[in-house]
């Protein structure tokens, strides 16, 4: 019999639901806490509790990208990468892949100190959009609407003992409707399609700031850019982020590497966790 | 199945279907636990990571 690892380290409705999901076609699932595990250089494959294919669901990106390395070097098989990883938990490589593979984005524009962001937003002018590289849910990005809230960004960036606070990620308003399109990618398929409509009040559209889903339409066109933002991160089990811009049209601005779908399914008829679950028994090496 | 805020004291419910990992967050003082244990009559818990700011998904 198959057996399948999570690893995770809080549990949320998407582990609980591929857990279940995992029992339910009859195959064998595991749920190991990331905190618990340890490795040496010694450590081998052989272990048997990682199973023949293990998927990744670590909420804290860095122990995430850690505990994937190790496991990767092992020999074992585990969804997403390393390298979709990195570069989907940050959001400057996420940038900077999808505009080298010709994907549509956001003019993103990066500064590397206090003095450089500054100058950066007095030239490219004011409203502009502030995110951190590292974290999700909306947490730190600001719409910058004139120089003196820039200052006050600057000011508490400085007070920030984190050095990836020290790196500013400056981009463009996009002029778009009061919502967002979140794709759940499974491998080479689309497994849902939702719109994700901000709340009152808040122009963020992330469901864990209150944002409302409903599924979208899945277009030749959508189907078309998500595919090709997802090969040019490296592929798997991802959730890709889109505005619709209304002169441009869609621009991918994110991809999630241990995406969340709560949202998505309580809308969507399909079963994204049983999808996962396909996708995982493919991919093990028995 | 009920257990007591380490904090303050106030009164935790379990759920029956919980898992081991699941956070459970006291309803007066807001502290979070993460479920360590769990069986029919006992759930052991000590108090969750903090919100990191790599968290994210």
């Amino acid at each position: 019999m198959i057996r399948i690892c999570i690893i995770y380290d809080k549990l949320r409705f998407e582990e609980k639901k591929i857990y279940s999901k995992i029992k339910e076609k009859g195959l064998d699932a595991t749920l190991v806490d990331g905190k618990s595990i340890t490795f040496d250089t010694e450590s081998s494959k052989r272990d048997p509790v990682f199973g023949d294919i293990i998927l990744q669901r670590v909420i804290s990106y860095t122990r995430g990208l850690h505990l994937t390395y190790c496991l990767e070097q092992m020999g074992l098989p585990i969804v997403n990468s390393f390298n979709v990883s990195e570069i989907c938990g940050n959001k400057l490589i996420t940038s900077m892949i999808l505009k080298k593979n010709d994907v549509p984005t956001p003019k993103t524009t990066f500064a590397f100190s206090t003095e450089s962001a500054r100058e950066c937003m007095k030239n490219l002018g004011y409203p502009l959009v502030v995110k951190p590289i590292i974290g999700s849910w909306g947490r730190g990005v600001y719409q910058i609407k004139d120089q003196s809230m820039a200052e006050m960004l600057l000011d508490r960036r400085q007070d920030n003992d984190n050095s990836y606070s020290r790196i500013y990620y400056l981009q463009e308003l996009i002029d778009r409707p009061s919502r967002d399109i979140r794709c759940i990618v499974i491998g080479d398929e689309i497994a849902a399609s939702v719109y994700r409509y901000s709340s009152e009040n808040e122009w963020r559209t992330n469901v864990a700031v209150g944002g409302r889903t409903e599924e979208a339409p899945l277009t030749s066109e959508l189907q078309e850019i998500v595919l090709k933002a997802s090969n040019a991160i490296g592929g798997g089990i991802l959730g890709v982020d889109l505005m619709e811009d209304k002169a441009r049209g869609y621009l991918v601005h994110e991809v999630n590497n241990t995406v969340e779908f709560r949202g998505a399914s309580a809308v969507c008829r399909s079963d994204i966790a049983g999808a996962m679950t396909d996708y995982l028994l493919k991919r093990s090496t028995k | 199945m009920k257990k007591e805020c380490k904090d303050c004291g106030a009164e935790l419910t379990i759920p029956q279907d919980s898992m081991v990992g699941e956070i459970i967050t006291c309803p007066d003082c807001g502290t979070d636990f993460e479920i360590l244990s769990k069986n029919q009559d006992t759930v052991e818990m000590r108090e969750a990571e903090s919100v990191g700011e790599d968290w994210g998904q």
